[in-house]
C-alpha cells in the first residue's frame, strides 16, 4: 500500500518550477498532488503523478535531479479531526512524520493525506490494523 | 630609522659579493646534507664547485611546493632535528601541509629581518605594536612578534578575531602600529564604526599589512578608514615567513627585498628561463643564510617584477612590485592559502559527491566569503530537507577541518556549473584585488 512519489531538487531561482510543470505538461503527465519544501538556498519539490516512470525519465532528461520514494496515502473523511485521528495513532506507536501534505478529492467528501514516516512498514501495518483507508497510486490517480 | 644601514645602502657590487659568498656556502652545505637536493643536482650534472658567480645560479634546479610535499614533513631539513627549535606549517596543494623548521640561528635571523622590515615602516622602540596576525602554525603572528621584540618595541600579541575587543585594546593601550592582513584592517575599521570609536581616539600612525594580495585601491580604503599610512609586507613560510620584503614608509613604492638573505630571481613560468631585469614573471627565491630549511630557487608562483633603481629612501636593496597575481590557482581567503585541489580532495572523500564543484569568492564588507557550489546528483539527493542539510554541514565541517576556513556550501542543480572544454573553471573570484 505504498504510493510512489517523485522528488525533484530545486535551486532557489526563478522559473524552475515553471520549467518542471511545462515538461510534465508536454508529456501529458497529470499532477495529483504536490508540495514544495524549501530552505534559504534550495527546495525539494514532491509530486504524485499519474505516470511516475515517465515523469522521472523526462525530468531527468531535462537536467533535473530526480528521486523516487514511497509514501503512504491515507483517505479520511473531510471533516474536523480527520488528520488528528491519524497523527494520534502515529504518536501512540512512536512513528515520526518526516513530512506530509494533503489534498481534498474531487467529490469534496474525503481528504487524502500523504505521509512520509520514518518507519514505513510499521506505519502501513499499524494504520491498516486501525482501519484507516490506505490508497494505492492508481487509486489516487483515479480520484 | 635604518635598521642595518651598512647593508641596506651598500653599492650593488658589495651586496653581490656577499650574496655570492653565501650562495656558495649554501650550495655546498645543501649538497652535502640534503639527499633530495643532491639527487636533483646530480641529475642535471651540477656540482657545488660549478657555482662561481651569481649568474651560475641558473644552473641549479628549481624547488617547488611538490618537492616539499614529496619530502613531507622534514625530508628537506638540512640540520639534525635536535637543532630545530620551532616548526610552522602552511597549506600544501593537497592533503599534506608544507612544514618548515627553524634552528635558534634561524629564529634570530627571522627576528632581525622582521625588525628591519618594521624599521622600514618607521617603527621604533617607542612604538606600541598591535599584532593581529594569527598566532599558531601560521608564520604571521609569531614571525611578526619576534621582530617587534627584536626591534625593542612593545608587542600586543592579540592575534586574530574578536574585533570589538581589539578596537578597545588599541584605544586603551594607545597602540601606534597595526599589523594585520589588509582585509582584517578593514574589518577593524568596521568594528570601530560599530562601536562609535573614531580614528582620532586612536594613536595609530602606520599599518603593516600583508599575507594576502591587495590593490592600491584597497590601500587607499585602509588609509582613509583608519587614518594612517599603510605599507605592504611580503613573506611566505617556505622562505621564512613575514620579513622577506617590505615597502618603505618613505616612498611606498615597491617592496625592498632583504636580499642579503633572500636572493630573488624573476623567471618565465612557462619556459622556466630567468628573465632580464625589469621583466614581469614568477618570483623565485633562494634562502642564503637559513640553516634548518634552506631552499634553492623556490618557485613562489607569485607574479611580480624587480626594480633595480635606488629608492628615494636611500636603500639600494632591489624592490619588487606589489604582487600582481599567481601562476597557479591558489586563493587567499582571510589570510589562509587555499588550493581548489584541497576542496576537491574533501569532496571526493564524501560518498556520492561528484567532481563537479566550483568555488566562489566574494567580499562581504571587508571579509572574504568562500562558497563551495556542489552539484546534487541522484546519489546524494534525498526528498528530505534534513538529509540535504546534513550533507551540506558535513561538507562544510570537512573543509573547515582541512583548510581551517569556514565556507558556505551551496547545493546546486546538476549541470548548473558550467562545463568547460579544457581545464575546468574551478574558481570565480568576485573580489576586486
Amino acid at each position: 500500500m505504498r504510493v510512489e512519489q517523485i522528488a525533484v531538487f530545486l535551486e532557489n531561482k526563478s522559473g524552475r518550477l515553471a520549467e518542471i510543470t511545462s515538461i510534465l505538461a508536454e508529456n501529458g503527465i497529470n499532477i495529483r498532488a504536490l508540495s514544495v519544501a524549501d530552505t534559504a538556498d534550495f527546495g525539494i519539490l514532491r509530486l504524485i503523478v499519474d505516470k511516475v516512470d515517465l515523469a522521472k525519465e523526462v525530468l531527468r532528461a531535462g537536467g533535473f535531479t530526480v528521486g523516487k520514494t514511497n509514501v503512504v496515502a491515507v483517505e479520511v473523511p473531510d471533516r474536523s479531526g480527520g488528520l488528528a485521528g491519524v497523527l494520534k495513532v502515529a504518536h501512540e506507536v512512536g512513528l515520526n512524520v518526516e513530512y506530509m501534505y494533503a489534498f481534498v478529492n474531487k467529490s469534496g467528501a474525503d481528504a487524502v493525506l500523504i505521509f512520509r514516516f520514518d518507519e514505513m512498514d510499521k506505519a502501513i501495518a499499524v494504520l491498516q490494523e486501525r482501519g484507516f483507508a490506505l490508497l494505492t497510486g492508481q487509486q489516487i490517480c483515479g480520484l | 630609522m635604518m635598521w642595518v644601514e651598512e647593508i641596506e645602502t651598500l653599492p650593488r657590487s658589495g651586496l653581490e659579493s656577499i650574496q655570492l659568498k653565501r650562495l656558495q656556502i649554501l650550495v655546498h652545505r645543501v649538497y652535502e646534507k640534503v639527499a633530495p637536493y643532491r639527487a636533483k643536482m646530480d641529475a642535471v650534472g651540477v656540482k657545488p664547485e660549478d657555482i662561481r658567480s651569481l649568474a651560475d645560479l641558473r644552473h641549479l634546479p628549481y624547488t617547488s611546493k611538490d618537492d616539499l610535499r614529496d619530502n613531507y614533513p622534514f625530508g628537506l631539513f638540512a640540520t639534525p632535528m635536535n637543532d630545530v627549535i620551532r616548526v610552522h606549517a602552511s597549506s600544501g596543494t593537497t592533503g599534506k601541509p608544507t612544514v618548515v623548521g627553524y634552528t635558534r640561528a634561524d629564529i634570530n635571523l627571522w627576528s632581525s629581518v622582521m625588525a628591519r622590515c618594521l624599521a622600514m615602516a618607521g617603527v621604533t622602540k617607542d612604538d606600541m605594536v598591535h599584532n593581529a596576525y594569527g598566532y599558531g602554525l601560521f608564520t604571521g603572528g609569531l614571525g611578526a612578534h619576534y621582530g617587534i621584540e627584536a626591534l625593542g618595541a612593545a608587542v600586543v600579541p592579540v592575534s586574530g578575531g574578536n574585533s570589538k575587543r581589539q578596537v578597545t585594546i588599541m584605544r586603551d593601550f594607545g597602540s601606534t602600529v597595526l599589523l594585520s592582513t589588509p582585509s582584517y584592517a578593514l574589518n577593524l575599521a568596521d568594528a570601530m564604526a560599530d562601536a562609535g570609536i573614531s580614528t582620532e581616539e586612536l594613536k595609530l600612525r602606520v599599518g603593516v599589512h600583508g599575507a594576502e594580495p591587495w590593490s592600491e585601491n584597497m590601500r587607499e580604503e585602509v588609509e582613509r578608514k583608519l587614518g594612517f599610512k599603510a605599507v605592504d609586507i611580503y613573506g611566505l613560510s617556505e622562505i621564512i615567513g613575514p620579513g622577506v620584503a617590505m615597502e618603505c614608509l618613505h616612498a611606498q613604492d615597491g617592496l625592498h627585498i632583504l636580499e642579503d638573505h633572500f636572493l630573488p630571481e624573476i623567471i618565465d613560468p612557462e619556459t622556466l628561463e630567468p628573465l632580464p631585469h625589469g621583466m614581469t614573471g614568477e618570483l623565485v627565491f633562494t634562502t642564503l643564510t637559513k640553516e634548518a630549511f634552506p631552499l634553492i630557487r623556490f618557485r613562489t608562483k607569485d607574479i611580480s617584477r624587480l626594480i633595480f633603481e635606488p629608492c628615494a629612501c636611500g636603500r639600494t636593496l632591489v624592490r619588487m612590485e606589489k604582487i600582481k597575481g599567481r601562476t597557479d590557482d591558489m586563493l587567499i581567503i582571510r589570510g589562509v592559502n587555499v588550493f581548489p585541489s584541497q576542496v576537491e580532495h574533501v569532496l571526493m572523500g564524501i560518498d556520492g559527491v561528484e567532481p563537479h564543484y566550483q568555488i566562489e569568492v566574494t567580499r562581504d564588507g571587508s571579509l572574504d566569503v568562500m562558497s563551495v557550489l556542489v552539484e546534487v546528483s541522484e546519489n546524494i539527493f534525498s526528498d528530505e530537507i534534513k538529509a540535504l542539510e546534513r550533507l551540506s554541514r558535513k561538507i562544510q565541517a570537512e573543509i573547515k577541518d582541512m583548510l581551517g576556513v569556514t565556507c558556505k556550501v551551496k547545493l546546486v542543480e546538476p549541470r548548473s556549473i558550467r562545463r568547460s572544454v579544457g581545464k575546468a573553471q574551478r574558481v570565480i573570484d568576485h573580489r576586486k584585488i
